[in-house]
């Protein structure tokens, strides 16, 4: 309901401290006091902070950016779920009042191989880069701006691509996943521009090349167990996945070199 | 990248594989119901499959190959994965964010299955050889080894821990296998996944409901 509530609640974090990417990293029991059911979760670590620096101890590290659900930079699992208990829900735009008063919380970072940890709670995702880098872009000849509606798109079509456009690119799949797989965020984007006019010139060295930079990068392999599509905070789905792996094929079948 | 090397490439072998034997066990599972007609009519079923040779060495050999890719695949991909996070959570994923266990434990459930197929074939392929004559024909007595077998309690009781354990891995394997050849389909995959619990359960209750019989009754 929002509002203003004089509510104050108190809980015991369980944060992971990590010093960089070779230490073995363990958990640490920290409180967190007078915390309003109104604060968003990386308020509560803030106001924590805050407290730790003013008696002279080393802040938690943690990423986040925008704080608004759309840049992907906050992580965190938390009680064993990457972006908290709700679906849908960033980091960033989770409440404290989803946390009963007293709860314990266990806070980790993202944890895979490929996303080493820079410090505590932040890791490096440079990993999902590298996928991009390999083909998550269209080449266009620049020069004067063609008109908007020169290329029709299909609505359904448009959606879908909007819709995987919504991958905000956090690796809450890679988090979420058993096995560390990257699939999820990989199929989005080779949904993203694969199925818009725009995206088809590259299409098939896109999908090559996306899916050997991804197992390149040392993340697992999908079990279709659907724990991504659970996690995501956009909603992404195994629908495209799918659409991967049958483009893999394809592209795999059809490529002359 | 070569596409058999591929992260996708071998799930997809796992898929196909998986595939060929599922269709191959329900099969199985429906000829094998004629045992409940009879002795004879289970061997005779028994002897017109072995009689037509270029069909049972046929099946043979691609049932083999299927479980041979499956398996290294399997323990392959299984291994990758389990590499990929070195740093374990303290928590698992839970509420509405859990999977599914069947879909977790493919690894467990399907390492049982190669050890009951091992003792399976053990048990009945290469098992006792018993003879019948029925019209002047004479053929295996399959019915005899079964019934010697199924009342044996720990025997009877084993496959029909085993035969709930196929059901998990197809509840599973099934629409798994759809997902990744590429289909999936907001109108059909729901259905997919509903025909994938209905048909395990059909498999694992129809062969499960032998040994029991056999028990209970001779
Ligand atoms: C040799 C013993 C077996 C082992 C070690 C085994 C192991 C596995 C594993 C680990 C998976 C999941 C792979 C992954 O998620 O990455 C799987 C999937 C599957 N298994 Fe098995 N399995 C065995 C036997 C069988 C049998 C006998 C059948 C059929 C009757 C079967 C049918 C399937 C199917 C349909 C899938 C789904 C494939 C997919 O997801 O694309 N498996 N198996
Ligand atoms: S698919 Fe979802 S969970 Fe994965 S990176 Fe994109 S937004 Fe994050
Ligand atoms: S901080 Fe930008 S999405 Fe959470």
């Amino acid at each position: 309901m929002g509002g203003v509530t004089a509510e104050r609640r108190n809980y015991k974090l369980k944060v992971w401290k990590q010093n960089g990417p070779d230490d073995s990293g363990h958990f640490e029991e920290i409180d967190a006091k007078n915390i309003s059911p109104n604060q968003s979760f990386l308020e509560m670590l803030d106001q924590v902070n805050q407290e730790l620096i003013e008696s002279g101890k080393e802040p938690i590290t943690f990423d986040h950016d925008c704080r608004e659900g759309i840049c992907g930079t906050c992580s965190l699992v938390i009680n064993g779920n990457p972006h908290g208990p709700q679906k849908q829900v960033t980091t960033c735009q989770l409440h404290m009042r989803s946390f009963a008063s007293g709860e314990t919380i266990v806070i980790e970072p993202f944890r895979a191989n490929s996303f080493p940890v820079v410090k505590d709670l932040m890791v490096d995702r440079s990993a999902f880069d590298h996928i991009i880098q390999a083909g998550g872009y269209i080449s266009i000849k620049t020069g004067n701006a063609v008109d908007a509606n020169s290329i029709p798109v299909g609505k359904e079509y448009a959606d879908m691509a909007f819709n995987t456009a919504t991958c905000i690119g956090c690796g809450g799949c890679v988090a979420a996943c058993a096995n560390s797989s990257a699939m999820l965020f990989t199929s989005a984007k080779i949904s993203h521009l694969g199925l818009l006019p725009q995206g088809q010139p590259e299409h098939q060295d896109r999908v090559l090349n996306m899916v050997n930079a991804m197992d390149e990068a040392g993340f697992g392999n999908c079990s279709n167990t659907g724990a991504c599509e659970l996690a995501c905070p956009k909603g992404i789905s195994l629908e495209n996945i799918a659409r991967m792996n049958r483009e893999y094929a394809k592209a795999s079948l059809k490529s002359r070199s | 990248m070569n596409y058999l090397l591929s992260s996708i490439g071998r799930k997809q072998l796992m898929g196909i594989s998986g595939l060929i034997m599922t269709g191959f066990v329900g099969g199985h599972m429906a000829g094998n119901l004629s045992m409940f007609i009879g002795p004879e009519a289970f061997n005779s079923y028994g002897h017109a499959i072995v009689s037509n040779k270029p069909l049972l060495y046929g099946t043979e050999v691609v049932l083999l190959l299927a479980l041979l890719t499956h398996f290294v695949m399997g323990i392959w991909l299984t291994r990758e994965n389990k590499r990929a996070r070195k740093s374990k959570y303290a928590k698992p994923t839970n509420g509405d964010k859990s999977a599914q266990f069947a879909s977790k434990s493919m690894i467990y459930h399907g390492i049982a299955l190669l050890g009951f197929i091992i003792w399976h074939l053990c048990t009945f392929k290469f098992g006792n050889h018993y003879d019948v004559t029925y019209d002047g024909v004479m053929m295996r007595d399959l019915f005899t080894l079964m019934v010697e077998k199924f009342n044996q309690p720990l025997y009877a009781a084993g496959y029909v821990v085993l035969m709930l354990t196929v059901g998990v891995h197809l509840s599973h394997g099934f629409s798994s296998s759809f997902q990744s050849l590429g289909f999936n389909h907001p109108r059909y995959t729901p259905k997919i996944k509903t025909l994938s619990f209905l048909y395990a359960t059909v498999v694992a209750l129809g062969f499960l409901s032998m040994p029991i019989y056999i028990y209970l009754v001779y």
